[in-house]
């Protein structure tokens, strides 16, 4: 707990001044608001001795002071309170903001490996729901948890000045009423935990409801998962009904201990008052005058609602914990991948070599995703990677641009270990298309640009002429101006598909990998694409996974792939020769081409 | 921007009740429960009784006890009245703290009941809703009715609304007794009361103003998080890492900017009411003060009713100060606490209004009365309605003039002239024609959009059709009752959706009361039998959200197991094995050949390996059937099946 506090402390960077100044202020307006009642207890008693004697211009004075302290103070009062809200709002949103940059910063340090590990969504999450939560928190302890322990001193100290012996009425009643809200908050937590689990597990299938909607009607089914819902639903209410009840003691404990304080005060401070004599001797309860009783029960009242406020902030800030734990799981992961110390800038020709390489996906995993690999590949070549969806193509692949780190074994890039290159200088010079790929939202120019940064539109246009992209593109109103949404939702798979491979070319990369990146182009423009591959990237190194035979036939090199290692190498002719695999692949798309024909 | 605006959305009390959600809402708090109602409202009153008590009692012990007391520099004689006025108060006190559990303990068990009953009500409409609701919001807001709206009209109804009627009755409590006490210090506190509406009006206004301009600034941020996270592997791979960081600074500076101006909002509202208070407090103490120093004689409620028995008016007295300071106090805590719980408000009925907005909807119109019946038949060959399973269907037809004919169930369906659109404006299919005659496999096939999906939504009646008509077994569809016509029809979906349960419950979702053999029986027809019994559990295995600890291949066999279980005539097939591999999809295919056995069948394939052996193929284009025929025909016309086919052409 204390190491998640020191991690998200860090991104109060710049808004330190704010957060120190903000509970400072707190601390101010506390005093002001505890001292008041004792002006004012002090001006009643003042009055309460002037009855029956001659009123002089010295009591005037007196007045007139007095007045003008309380008038000061709730004047300051109300400017620390406002000051203090404003640097709160300050430091905590430049809080969040700080910490939605170091999150977001972290993650683009991760490695694919981190990737996998935390999933899309649940790094969504992290960014945006439970910063939520953690800002609230934040803001929570800087307004509050200092404000609310420091009211309750104040009040007692306060309470003690005035009346010693009274006092102690306070001395009980704030032990008792924080274990009730101490039991009140641990029992309640406790189930509203369980129940927030519930909650979530309705949500979600609501959620299976409402994407599964077509299929809940086809089977007629409403009945039944309306009626499935109401029981979840009725055993949620059940939940958070036994929780609620347990918290709404909270209110009659707090009315209890208010009205118990009223009447101790109000029986003793008779007394105290009543013997409390001009020349100063007292009775049992001590000095007391009239004004002091309504004081007393002023700060009875501040300590109290202190204290209560207080609980349901830690009850708050509780069950902000699992959100604060999250960001720092973030925070806390260290990239699996980092730059090596004397990096080489340069990547001298796009040849590939495995050297007995072997990867599996986690440490603990017992099982190889990949092994025994063996394979060189000289730069220039075309190669094609055939075999079923598991066989680890794309994982063979992902090691040549270092997504993923060996286990065993190394992979050369232009004879140089992939471990020793500037990351930079690797990804930029080995180009891969992934096969889930992606395009963002923005112009198709924008797009472009990513594979360089500066590429002029010529540039553009002639990566795009070699994806065989040009033609749609000059088709469309807009041109290269054409705003392709968020996924690439208006272009067709296809045609995604070739601005993508486009994308890649821009980087003039020395080794070009295409990781099923054809699939939904067809078959003569696929051809095409390779086509001018050939013609005007001849020295690049070009690596090309598919489900197609067609696309890689005319490669210098086939690999299949099966079961997480080679299954056989060779050329197109050679494997249609010797490897069971790429024949029973090749027989059974060239069957269908045969009945074609 | 729609998350941005929507959840951006505000709404003032004045207008919730202007526009009947508050009422609505309000309907449904009281349903059903008038007496227990009542009685809250009965405790909430007793608690702000025994709240004001005391104020009175302090005052009480002043004048009866400790002022005569001092006099006498002896408290001997008043013990009696003080014990007295213990007592009462005391009692008093009892009530107000019985009242206080009565009523939060009543409120917590009722609030959480109108929650289950509002989700309740949610969720049965939206089980009702039509297919078009769904395709035309999107998932994410459809949820949000459920997360978002929900947990706001909690707020209200758990906290709020209690609030309002007992910090209201305690304010009116304060302000009747402040009267009583002062009339003179009673209009200093509406001095001051009438300040702090005007300041709380005016940040109200503000706060929804900033938190409108903050969300938006949030919607923005988060469609930029999702988009870059969704595309982290290829930032990756560009080293777009740091100008990825740079435009994400922007985003995040800017919502900085926004979220500081709504949060110096949020944040100073209540401080800056509490301590006005407090200004208020020390203002009214110098008021009385004064009125105390010149004898200013005192006007209240209760020296007007002295004055009725002709006694003279009495100076301010300091009981009277103490106890109306007292008042005073309790009067701004509960003032502020008002207009915070007011401001809160404004986002729950918002939630509320929306929430309200999906229960107006009309769910889906159903005016079918053919309906579907176990059939055997008798010796002599008619059609006779049983209660078994029979594997044999008939349609009982029910006619005016009371009579009924059955039709056996052949599955004989046929699209005459029909048009369509999802818009009126836009027809998305144009004169289309189709018989699929019963155990006939029709295959569509087409570009994404040239609505082959469309026409499997018209069949089972998810949109109804604009012009022409659909027979099935020679009846008009729409006079078929839903429910009847889709048990009569399985369909096998690309997107599997499977529900949270165990593999048997999710394979007999196709029919309830399948016993375990059938469910096992239906799970070989689709060839599921084999990886299901392999499974840790078996059957009995769970399946988490959406099926996600199975591969995509075996999530697919157990939704054809599914249909088969559902044991229908028809099937309707909708791409249901284009996100699977070859090799994996040649497995499902033998699944799904076991399952179209004697059938009348309707594919949608991406792939035209799987449409080969149909007995009609149609391509669409544009919403256009432009060709049709069986594979060789339309092989031999050498049109745009043979370019699709022989890779010519983009599919998607």
């Amino acid at each position: 707990m204390a190491g998640t506090v020191k991690t998200l402390a860090h991104s109060i960077g710049e808004y330190k001044k704010q957060t120190i100044i903000s509970p400072i202020l707190m601390i101010f307006e506390v005093a002001c608001e505890c001292t008041i009642p004792l002006f004012v207890s002090a001006l009643m008693n003042y009055l309460q001795d002037s009855i029956g004697r001659e009123w002089v211009s010295e009591d005037t004075t007196y007045i007139i002071v007095v007045l003008c302290c309380l008038v000061g103070l709730a004047i300051i009062s109300l400017l620390c309170g406002l000051f203090g809200g404003i640097t709160a709002a300050v430091a905590s949103s430049g809080f969040a903001t700080n910490l939605r940059h170091n999150i977001y910063e972290k993650i683009q340090n991760f490695s694919f490996e981190n990737i996998d590990k935390f999933q899309t969504s649940s790094l969504v999450t992290r960014l945006t729901i439970d910063i939520n939560y953690v800002q609230m928190s934040f803001s929570m302890i800087i307004r509050m948890c200092f404000r609310a322990p420091i009211m309750v001193i104040f009040a007692i100290v306060m309470a003690f000045l005035i009346s010693p012996t009274l006092s102690w009425i306070f001395v009980v009643l704030v032990p008792i009423m924080g274990v009730a809200l101490y039991f009140i908050i641990v029992s309640s937590y406790r189930i509203y935990k369980q129940v927030f689990r519930k909650y979530d597990r309705l949500n979600e299938s609501v959620e299976e409801n409402i994407k599964g909607i077509r299929v809940v009607k086809t089977y007629v089914r409403e009945d039944y998962e309306t009626n499935k819902f109401n029981d979840a639903n009725m055993d949620l209410s059940l939940g958070f009904t036994k929780a609620d009840r347990i918290v709404a003691f909270t209110n009659p404990v707090f009315t209890f201990c208010i009205f118990a304080a009223y009447i101790a005060i109000a029986v003793m401070g008779s007394y105290a008052v009543v013997y409390t004599m001009p020349d100063g001797t007292t009775g049992a309860f001590g000095a007391l005058g009239v004004g002091d009783l309504s004081a007393l029960i002023t700060y009875g009242i501040q300590m109290l609602s202190s204290l209560m406020s207080f609980s349901s902030i830690l009850a708050m800030i509780a069950m902000s914990g699992a959100s604060a734990g999250r960001i720092c799981e973030v925070l806390r992961e260290e990239p699996t991948i980092v730059n090596p110390e004397n990096p080489v800038y340069e990547v001298k020709d796009g040849s590939i070599d495995f050297h007995n390489v072997a990867f599996k996906y986690a440490k603990e995993a017992e099982k190889y995703a990949l092994w025994g690999v063996d394979l060189h590949i000289d730069s220039g070549m075309t190669v094609g990677i055939l075999g079923t969806t598991g066989s680890s193509k794309t994982t063979l692949v992902n090691l040549i641009s270092r997504l993923y780190d060996t286990t065993e074994g190394e992979v050369l890039v232009g004879g140089v270990n992939v471990k020793d290159y500037d990351l930079e200088t690797l990804r930029d010079n080995v180009s891969v298309v992934l096969q889930r790929n992606v395009l963002f939202s923005g112009t198709i120019l924008d797009n472009m640009r990513w594979g360089k940064q500066d590429a002029t539109e010529e540039e553009v246009i002639a990566a795009c002429k070699l994806a065989c992209a040009d033609d749609f593109i000059t088709s469309f109103p807009d041109g290269y101006n054409t705003y392709i949404e968020q996924g690439g939702a208006n272009v067709s798979g296809g045609q995604k598909q070739r601005l993508c491979i486009a994308r890649a070319l821009l980087k003039s990369p020395k080794v070009l990998i295409l990781d099923d990146s054809t699939s939904a182009v067809d078959t003569k423009t696929d051809a095409m694409i390779r086509e001018s591959f050939r013609q005007y990237i001849p020295s690049v190194t070009k690596i090309i996974i598919s489900q197609r035979v067609s696309s890689i036939e005319d490669a210098d090199m086939v690999i299949v792939m099966d079961n997480g290692t080679i299954n056989g190498v060779g050329t197109p002719a050679e494997m249609l020769e010797k490897n069971a695999i790429y024949q029973e692949i090749y027989t059974m798309q060239h069957n269908l081409k045969g009945d074609a024909e | 921007m729609p998350r941005g605006s929507r959840n951006g959305d505000t709404v003032s009390m004045r207008e919730a009740t202007k526009d009947g959600t508050l009422g609505r809402l309000l309907k449904f708090v009281v349903k059903d429960r008038k007496a227990i109602i009542a009685l809250i409202l009965f405790f909430i009153v007793c608690a702000a009784v025994s709240n004001v008590t005391s104020g009175m009692f302090i005052q009480i012990i002043i004048s009866n006890v400790i002022t005569p007391a001092l006099e006498d520099h002896d408290i001997t004689p008043y013990i009696s009245n003080l014990v007295r006025t213990c007592c009462v108060v005391g009692a008093l006190y009892l009530l107000g703290i019985g009242g206080t559990i009565g009523y939060t303990q009543l409120v917590a068990i009722h609030a959480q009941r109108i929650m289950a009953d509002i989700r309740r009500t949610l969720f049965g409409k939206m089980e009702t809703l039509p297919i078009k609701f769904f395709d035309s919001n999107s998932h994410g807001d459809i949820m949000s009715y459920y997360t978002n709206d929900i947990d706001a009209m909690y707020q209200f109804l758990g906290q709020s609304l209690v609030q309002f009627c007992s910090v209201g009755l305690t304010l009116i409590f304060c302000v009747c007794m402040m009267i009583w006490n002062s009339i003179w210090l009673a209009l200093v506190i509406a001095l001051g009361a009438a300040i702090e509406i005007i300041f709380s009006t005016r940040m109200t206004r503000a706060n929804r103003r900033a938190y409108q301009h903050q969300q938006t600034a949030i919607a923005d941020t988060e469609g930029f998080v999702e988009e870059m996270m969704t595309g982290l592997k290829v930032v990756k791979v560009f080293t777009h890492e740091k100008k990825s960081l740079e435009d994400f600074d922007e985003k995040n500076q800017n919502l900085n900017k926004y979220m500081r101006r709504a949060t110096i909002i949020g944040n100073t509202m209540m401080p800056v009411l509490n301590n006005l208070g407090n200004l208020m407090y020390v203002i009214v103490a110098a008021v009385a003060v004064v009125l105390f120093i010149f004898d200013v004689p005192n006007v209240s409620l209760q020296s007007i009713a002295l004055i009725w028995n002709h006694n003279s008016l009495e100076p301010m007295s300091l009981a009277v100060i103490i106890s109306f300071l007292m008042y005073s106090r309790q009067f701004f805590v509960n003032f502020g606490n008002l207009s915070n719980q007011f401001s809160q408000s404004a986002r729950a009925l918002a939630g509320a209004r929306r929430v309200l907005n999906v229960l107006d909807l009309c769910g889906e119109e159903d005016n079918g009365y053919v309906t579907l019946v176990n059939a055997t038949k008798d010796e002599n060959g008619n059609i006779i309605e049983t209660e078994e399973r029979t594997h044999m269907w008939a349609w009982k037809h029910p006619h005016k003039d009371g009579s009924i004919t059955y039709t056996e169930l052949k599955g004989d369906i046929l699209l005459d002239h029909v048009d369509f659109g999802y818009v009126p404006e836009k027809t998305v299919l144009h004169d289309v024609e189709i018989y699929a005659h019963p155990g006939q496999k029709i295959a569509f096939v087409g570009a994404t959009g040239a609505g082959k999906t469309t026409i499997t939504n018209l069949i089972n009646r998810f949109y109804d059709i604009q012009d022409g008509k659909i027979r099935y077994d020679g009846i008009n569809i729409n006079k078929i009752k839903k429910d009847s016509l889709r048990k009569s029809l399985a369909v096998v979906l690309q997107d599997t959706n499977l529900f949270t349960g165990t593999v048997r419950e999710n394979i007999r979702y196709g029919r309830l009361d399948a016993t375990d053999e059938e469910v096992e029986e239906a799970a070989k027809i689709a060839n599921a039998y084999d990886f299901i019994t392999r499974l840790p559990q078996g059957f009995d295995t769970m399946l988490t959200t959406d099926g996600g600890n199975l591969s995509q291949g075996q999530r697919q066999l157990i939704s054809i197991a599914r249909a088969a279980c559902a044991d229908a005539p028809v099937i309707i097939l909708d791409e249901a094995t284009s996100s699977i591999d070859t090799r994996t999809e040649a497995i499902v295919q033998r699944g799904i050949d076991q399952l179209m056995a004697g059938r009348t069948v309707f594919v949608i394939a991406h792939r035209l390996s799987t449409v080969q052996n149909a007995d009609a193929i149609m391509v669409l284009d544009h919403g256009r059937i432009i060709e049709r025929g069986n594979h060789q025909q339309l092989i031999e016309k050498k049109g745009m099946y043979y370019q699709l086919y022989t890779g010519a052409f983009e599919l998607e």
